[in-house]
């Protein structure tokens, strides 16, 4: 019972039996369908619509186009709102957008009796648009004279920002005599989530409010941003949020929610669904940012860091979705992963494009970062003949580090204990000299990345959780949560922790996973590895309040003292001697039915966490390299998590998995393509190559358990970590193995060929 | 929801070519697994379907008195993997149509939708090239044979004619008997995937092992239709097997292959392919006929 035990998640019976509600299982037979009208330009305006044919097709409801919307523009990404204006989030979007900024733009909407109506009337619909040449990269948006995108932001750039750590400039410290210099390019791809329950939901009219049901991260969010983009009060609005097939960050921005209000409001408001198909999902809604580093480094030939400095630039795509928080959040492992005796100076832009907008995805702006300071870590290391990982020691955060700008400590530190570890699972020392000199067309190789990564948001903004519990006459008590399950598990340790604090076992307690915000207690939702700290600490204070309450009755009927006595096992007992004085069950139905003393005992508590502490880890890998097929097989790999204590073991193991799995993909095959007008070449699952499960190697996890003093159970965060480490780890493998340093993601088969060409490792094919 | 206006399910194949007949706009549909994609996609919408599925004369895989193979167009996949003839006689034929997407997938596509899809990545097309199969049509005008060979029109095209079904594949003695083949899917990743090139080979050593008596090279995905490398195929017979044979193999067969830069791979990428691939692959016949390469 309890904390640390690996409790059976709550709700596997409903997700493996197919009884567990989802968007899908719930909409009403009678919905009316809305399929999106998009854009078949990446850049231009709408000038006008011909709907002369779709509006005959039978079955047609309405029609809705960007020239019907109201004109109000509204931000989408996930935060916690910010009642200072100019910390708001970029409100750069309408319903419908006539002004088109990318390739698959919503540009209209239809509402049908059917989906066969209503997609035959999208195919018939006709659109004259006046044509921009589309821009693709950051170079041609930052481009003096470049088509303006939002007129908000003349320089098309959506944030720019710099910071410094130590004294002088790259330029002053690289003068020191006998410093080995370094200068590099390296650069991400945009990838997708890719979670199994595309983003889905329906909303109807009720007195005067609209109800949206949806497959969401953030219910509470979402309500607020349908208030802002239709123009009414957030009270109007009731969001709930069933069960969901995962998110990843995609569903921690409000994507297609108003829209679908909107629409139900246009027919009466009559029930109206409106689900995407996986090709909108990978085409229309959000994906990590692709972010280019440029690097200069210099380093003293002991493997002391000197100095670095960098500058990233962010393919933001058409819309700021969370916008410059992203590439800010990766500049920061620059500076907290590692120590520069000189100094580090960064500079990050984030630029609007034509491509698909970029939002939140797993462990925001870390994958990326990490991806540039540990390719950069080997790169250095090898430049000064030293082992990778002596440099990542001598270099690396030590126990105690404090962010100088945000204050965010390291309140536990399992670093070094983690690379310890994984050290000696990969056979390290031994390995890095064995597979020195390979010949031959298969070699391998061992390589490794670190990284951190903090626990929820804050300093940077709000961190508020709340919690309600509420005793049954069973003694059973119902528990409330604003913060959401996932799939990560969320439900079943928040079980955990309110069992560990109230005293009543976990088949005792019955929480809700359904949020409503007409009944939920407000939270912000499911991202920045937040929620089993910020919404643990809701828990614990709740449940502290939720036993006081049962012991002071407890005093009543027994006439003994509330501070003897203890809850234990759904029964109160003495607390010195812990003999069972009454079982909570009877106290319950005492407390509810006595005629004397009636009191239905609940208990409610909002937690703002002002607090942080940064979680580590390392990941461990050896490949084996098939050169002339430019394969990349995992022979061995590991993840070692320093996240504080677990709150069940076994869950914390499947997250990390997943999260490997995740990092997997993200290294070796997954990336979003485009065509020269920007339209998506792979927007399905079979050209957009996640792994499958025979791709999947044997996935091994280890964890140095320290307790974290700030977190409400010692732990910390581990919900986004386990997908960050892997694409680097690999690609210093790689290069262990060959000899050749790749810099660009991913490492797919054609990639690796045609630089093991350059590179003399195949012969190159004679044209014929 | 799938667009589809009409679907007749026909329960023999006079019955399918008279509807087919009837509708110039129907379109046969037996597995599903590729019309099913398109007509999601609205490339289909509002089509007309002649189902084949349940043609029983249609389904399972025969031997003739003379050895001819005789599979018949409507059976799955998984029914050809683990069928005893095929796993007998022609296993690589089995083995390629196992890599045809997932189990799912296998479970339902059938290997005359296959290749009646027309499409050069298809994974049972260049091991049918190289055992020289024989299509089977059957029309309002009867039955027509037509070689693999001249099978294939242009990429998604064959010579089936709307009102056509292809009833049987037909592979002879001749061309299997004493060879051994293998194929080689190359896909991104390990299921669920299309071939960005596939390698069939099959190869007849001569009863000493030491000389080819016949090689047979087949591609998908190295040009726009399924292809046999014939003059690599003719240079080989009766030669040695040794490193610089197959050195001279694929310099002829990096001269007739012709696949195309596409962003799924670059023609670059594709020909280091054809060639490792092929290496792998002749390398296996040889071994597994008795042979072998280093002698």
């Amino acid at each position: 019972m309890g904390i640390g035990t690996s409790l059976i998640r709550v709700d596997a019976v409903e997700k493996v039996t197919g009884t567990a509600k989802y968007v899908g299982d719930l909409e009403p037979k009678d919905a009316l369908v809305a399929k999106v009208v998009h854009s078949t330009i990446a850049n231009g305006v709408v000038k006008s619509f011909d709907l002369e044919e779709a509006l005959k097709v039978p079955g047609v409801v309405k029609i809705v186009t960007c020239f019907d919307v109201p004109d109000y523009q509204f931000p989408t990404p996930g935060h916690p709102w910010s009642t200072e204006k100019a910390h708001q989030d970029i409100a750069d979007r309408k319903l419908l957008n006539q002004r088109v900024r990318v390739y698959g733009d919503d540009i209209a909407a239809v509402v049908a009796e059917n989906e066969i109506a209503a997609n035959r009337a999208v195919r018939l619909i006709k659109v004259e648009y006046e044509e921009h040449e589309p821009i693709l990269c950051v170079e041609q948006a930052m481009k003096e004279g470049a088509d303006i995108l939002h007129e908000e932001r003349p320089d098309n750039i959506v944030g720019h920002s710099s910071f410094q750590v130590g004294e002088g400039t790259y330029e002053e410290a690289i003068k020191e005599e006998g410093l080995v210099t370094l200068e590099k390019e390296y650069e991400t791809q945009p990838v997708q989530h890719c979670h199994i329950e595309v983003p889905h939901s329906f909303a109807y009219m009720e007195k005067g409010r609209i109800v949206v049901v949806s497959s969401t991260q953030i219910p509470h969010i979402v309500r607020r941003v349908i208030g802002q983009a239709l123009g009414i009060p957030w009270g109007k609005v009731r969001v709930i949020k069933p069960y969901i097939g995962g998110g990843f960050g995609n569903k921690q921005d409000v994507l297609y929610e108003p829209l679908n209000a909107f629409l139900c409001t246009q027919v009466g408001g009559r029930c109206v669904k409106l689900e995407l198909t996986r090709e909108e999902t990978l085409a229309c809604t959000r994906t990590r940012h692709a972010i280019k580093y440029k690097i200069k480094a210099a380093v003293r030939k002991d493997g002391t860091l000197v100095a670095r400095t960098f500058k990233a630039y962010s393919n933001q795509g058409a819309y700021a979705s969370h916008g410059h928080a992203i590439v800010a959040n990766g500049a920061n492992i620059f500076k907290q992963m590692y120590r520069d005796e000189k100094v580090l100076e960064s500079e990050s832009f984030t630029v609007y494009t034509n491509c698909i907008t970029a939002g939140a995805m797993r462990a925001y702006g870390i994958p990326q970062g990490a991806f540039a300071t540990e390719c950069l870590a080997d790169d250095l290391a090898y430049a000064i003949g030293m082992d990778p990982l002596e440099f990542r020691l001598k270099n690396c955060m030590q126990a105690g580090y404090v962010d100088p700008h945000t204050k965010i400590t390291c309140h536990s530190y399992g670093l070094q204990e983690c690379i310890k570890i994984g050290r000696e699972h990969i056979k390290w020392d031994e390995k890095r000299e064995r597979y020195k000199n390979q010949t031959g067309s298969k070699r391998r190789g061992v390589g490794m990345a670190i990284f951190c990564y903090k626990t929820g948001v804050y300093p940077i903004s709000l961190e508020t959780a709340s919690c309600r519990m509420i005793l049954n006459q069973d003694g059973s008590i119902q528990l409330q949560m604003g913060a959401t399950e996932i799939g990560q598990g969320a439900d079943t340790v928040f079980t955990q922790m309110a069992s560990e604090v109230t005293g009543i076992t976990e088949d005792n307690i019955h929480i809700l996973t359904v949020q409503d915000t007409d009944i939920t207690p407000f939270d912000t939702g499911a991202y920045a590895s937040r929620q089993s700290y910020v919404s643990g600490m809701a828990v614990k204070k709740t449940g502290k309040i939720l036993k006081n309450k049962i012991l002071a009755y407890a005093e009543y009927m027994l006439q003994k003292k509330a501070d003897t006595m203890d809850v234990k096992q759904n029964q109160i007992v003495d607390k010195d001697t812990n003999e069972i004085l009454l079982s909570l069950g009877e106290l319950a139905e005492e407390a509810f039915y006595s005629l004397e003393h009636c009191e239905h005992i609940t208990a409610e508590a909002t937690s703002q966490c002002k607090n942080n502490t940064f979680a580590t880890g390392a990941c461990f890998v050896e490949v084996e390299v098939d050169i002339p097929y430019g394969t990349v097989e995992i022979i061995d790999i590991i993840n070692v998590h320093d996240s504080g204590k677990l709150l069940n073991p076994k869950l914390a193991q499947a997250q990390v998995h997943g999260g490997m799995s995740m990092g997997l993909g993200y290294t070796l095959g997954e990336e979003l393509l485009y065509d020269k007008i920007g339209r998506p070449l792979n927007n399905n699952l079979l050209d957009y190559k996640m792994p499958t499960a025979m791709d999947t190697p044997k996935l091994n996890t280890a964890f140095v358990e320290l307790e974290d003093p700030t977190g409400p159970f010692g732990n910390k965060a581990l919900g986004e970590p386990p997908a960050i480490p892997q694409a680097p780890a690999i690609r210093n493998a790689i290069l262990h193995a060959t000899g050749v340093a790749f810099d660009t993601l991913p490492l797919n088969p054609e990639k690796l060929v045609l630089e093991f060409m350059e590179h003399g490792l195949i012969k190159g094919k004679g044209e014929n | 929801m799938y667009d589809i206006e009409s679907v007749i399910v026909a329960s023999t194949v006079d019955e399918a070519i008279e509807e087919l007949v009837k509708n110039p706009k129907a379109e046969v549909i037996s597995g599903g697994t590729d019309v099913l994609i398109k007509i999601r996609e609205g490339k289909m919408a509002g089509c007309h379907l002649v189902n084949i599925s349940n043609i029983p004369e249609l389904k399972g895989i025969e031997m003739d008195s003379d050895g001819t193979i005789i599979i018949k167009a409507a059976t799955v996949f998984s029914h050809i993997t683990n069928d005893d003839i095929i796993k007998q006689y022609i296993p690589n034929l089995g083995d390629a149509v196992d890599q045809v997407g997932g189990p799912q997938i296998r479970n339902m596509g059938t290997i005359g939708g296959n290749v009646c899809n027309g499409v050069t990545s298809a994974d049972s097309a260049s091991t049918l090239c190289v055992l020289d199969a024989k299509m089977e049509l059957k029309g309002p005008e009867g039955t027509r044979i037509i070689p693999i060979t001249e099978w294939y029109q242009g990429a998604g095209k064959t010579v089936r004619k709307q009102n056509e079904i292809l009833t049987a594949i037909r592979i002879e003695k001749e061309n299997y008997e004493g060879y051994h083949g293998r194929y080689i899917k190359y896909g991104k990743r390990k299921a669920m995937e299309i071939a960005t090139l596939g390698c069939s080979v099959m190869t007849k050593l001569t009863p000493d092992k030491k000389a080819i008596e016949k090689l047979k090279i087949g591609y998908g995905v190295a040009g726009p239709v399924p292809m046999r490398c014939v003059e690599a195929e003719q240079m080989a017979r009766g030669k040695t097997v040794s490193r610089e044979l197959l050195d001279c193999i694929c310099e002829n067969v990096l001269k007739e292959v012709h696949p195309r830069s596409s962003w799924r791979a670059s023609k670059e990428f594709r020909l280091q392919l054809v060639e490792e691939m092929l290496r792998r692959a002749f390398e296996e016949t040889v071994i597994a006929g008795g042979g072998n390469i280093d002698v």
